[in-house]
């Protein structure tokens, strides 16, 4: 995959029946870097997260207008495979969500769920999964254990290993760390800026140091418009709207 | 665990190290210049000049995109607040070795006053003191630091000797008085470039212990030490 523009956003309106929830949203998301997107809660950046791999789709009542290019494609265009989509857009939840099952079978699982049947591939492909989400080393001794067992920065972890396993471009993560203390958020955050050398990945997060730290580009959203999108050093050195300025400099409200 | 932000403040580290060997090789040209009578010295302390100008606005939005992106605290706060500084102290002593150039330019139009070896011996000291302070700064050498701040005092005792036989020399041939004034800067200028390095050792001291040495603030107990700082912090 390239640097280039891997997502392109244009003009994206989106509605829940009649509250009109993202407005006119441009966004342009590069290839192996971080994107990170902030706001204040309600603004509509997990809106605009859900909508890159069509997880809005489950809402009743949702109505999208606008354009998602995915590497060129329009994502929203009839006749558009959700299920591959989301194969190669993956998502991380806020609250890690192993399935009740073995750490090895939680990684497997989508592989089995694509047809993969090859014992021996998939165990490589557990393999390198778990060392891709920097699970390997603690994890290996004790594959047959019920993931649930496991604290919760490893369980989202976890998941991040089974995200990587069917080999997404694109990870999406809806504030993955607002369930774990300073220290597994370290970890998870170094794990990202591992990541980004071969993934794409865009993150929802509450926590402005966190865009800060770890993100390339961050769009600062409010109300359901994104009033502005750059490079994170200067959005956080120099941003160009005051409500930008205003806001991560805690002064909103 | 290895942060990338450690990766950052190594790079930091090693833009510092180059501005300062620069600098180094300016004071070492400015000098050859005065004490060789060499012109062809005197062109590329101004070139780099432009260069340590250029590098000091680069560190300073460095330092000021790792605050505002990492929230530094402890050590690390320090660490960058340290740099900063730093770098400030690294374009003035910079701009010392211009200064001496501007008054060689002066000399090298007039006949020799007469050898000195003070001016020399001043410029090698002043040179090792920057030299080792930044060694001490960005290796946290803290001994080191310590022992450029006491060779601070050396310097100052060749200004005192060479300023009284610039004196007499001035007293006794008043046609030299021009030449003798501008040696008399040079020395001062020297001195400088070692206050200079005696900053960044006491940045040094600051970074690493937390403890601020300024102004012997912690002889006159104006700063008590709180804490016994992580020796790991920053590194």
């Amino acid at each position: 995959m390239s640097t280039d523009t891997v997502i392109s956003v244009q003009n994206l309106d989106l509605f829940y029946g009649d509250f009109h929830a993202l407005k006119r949203v441009p966004m342009s998301v590069k290839g192996r870097h971080i994107t990170a997107l902030i706001g204040p809660s309600g603004c509509g950046k997990s809106t605009l997260l859900r909508t890159l791999n069509r997880m809005n789709d489950l809402i009743p009542g949702v109505k999208v207008a606008g354009t998602i290019l995915l590497e060129g494609q329009d994502i929203y265009a009839s006749g558009t495979d959700v299920c591959a989509l989301r194969k190669r857009v993956g998502m991380v939840f806020q609250r890690p969500n192993p399935f009740p099952l073995s750490i090895y079978d939680n990684v497997a699982f989508g592989l089995r769920v694509a047809g993969i049947m090859n014992r021996r591939s998939i165990e490589e492909t557990v393999e390198h999964s778990l060392k891709g989400a920097w699970l390997w080393d603690q994890l290996k001794d004790k594959l047959q254990d019920s993931a649930l067992s496991l604290p919760l920065d490893q369980q989202q972890r976890l998941c991040v290993a089974r995200l990587l396993a069917v080999e997404p471009e694109v990870i999406l993560m809806d504030e993955p760390c607002s369930a774990l203390d300073p220290i597994s958020t370290a970890k998870i955050e170094e794990l990202m800026l591992e990541l980004k050398k071969k993934y794409t990945i865009v993150i929802v997060t509450h926590n402005m140091q966190q865009a800060a730290r770890i993100s390339d580009y961050s769009g600062y959203m409010l109300l359901g418009e994104m009033i502005e999108f750059g490079v994170t050093a200067s959005i956080f050195t120099t941003p160009q709207d005051k409500r930008t300025q205003d806001y991560i400099s805690g002064r909103y409200g | 665990m290895e942060r990338h932000f450690d990766e950052q403040l190594q790079e930091l580290k090693s833009h510092l190290m180059k501005m300062s060997a620069m600098a180094e090789v300016m004071i070492a040209d400015a000098v050859k210049s005065v004490v060789e009578r060499d012109a062809d010295a005197i062109s590329p302390v101004y070139e780099r000049e432009e260069l340590v100008n250029q590098m000091e606005i680069e560190i300073d939005e460095n330092c000021l995109t790792l605050i505002a992106l990492h929230q530094p605290a402890a050590g690390d706060l320090r660490f960058i607040m340290g740099a900063v500084k730093t770098n400030a102290e690294l374009e003035r002593l910079a701009d010392e070795a211009v200064n001496i150039v501007q008054k060689a330019e002066h000399l090298l139009k007039t006949p020799p006053l007469k050898p000195f070896e003070i001016i020399p011996e001043m410029a090698a000291i002043a040179r090792g003191m920057v030299r080792d302070s930044l060694r001490a700064f960005v290796s946290r050498n803290v001994d080191l630091a310590r022992e450029v701040l006491l060779r601070d005092d050396r310097l100052d005792d060749l200004k005192a000797k060479i300023a009284d036989v610039l004196t007499e020399c001035m007293t006794q041939d008043s046609p030299a008085v021009p030449r003798a004034l501008d040696l008399l800067l040079i020395s001062r200028y020297l001195e400088r470039i070692g206050d200079h390095a005696t900053n960044i050792s006491e940045i040094t001291i600051f970074v690493v212990e937390g403890l601020d040495v300024r102004h012997h603030a912690d002889q006159k107990r104006l700063v008590k030490r709180p804490y016994a700082p992580s020796q790991n912090a920053g590194k």
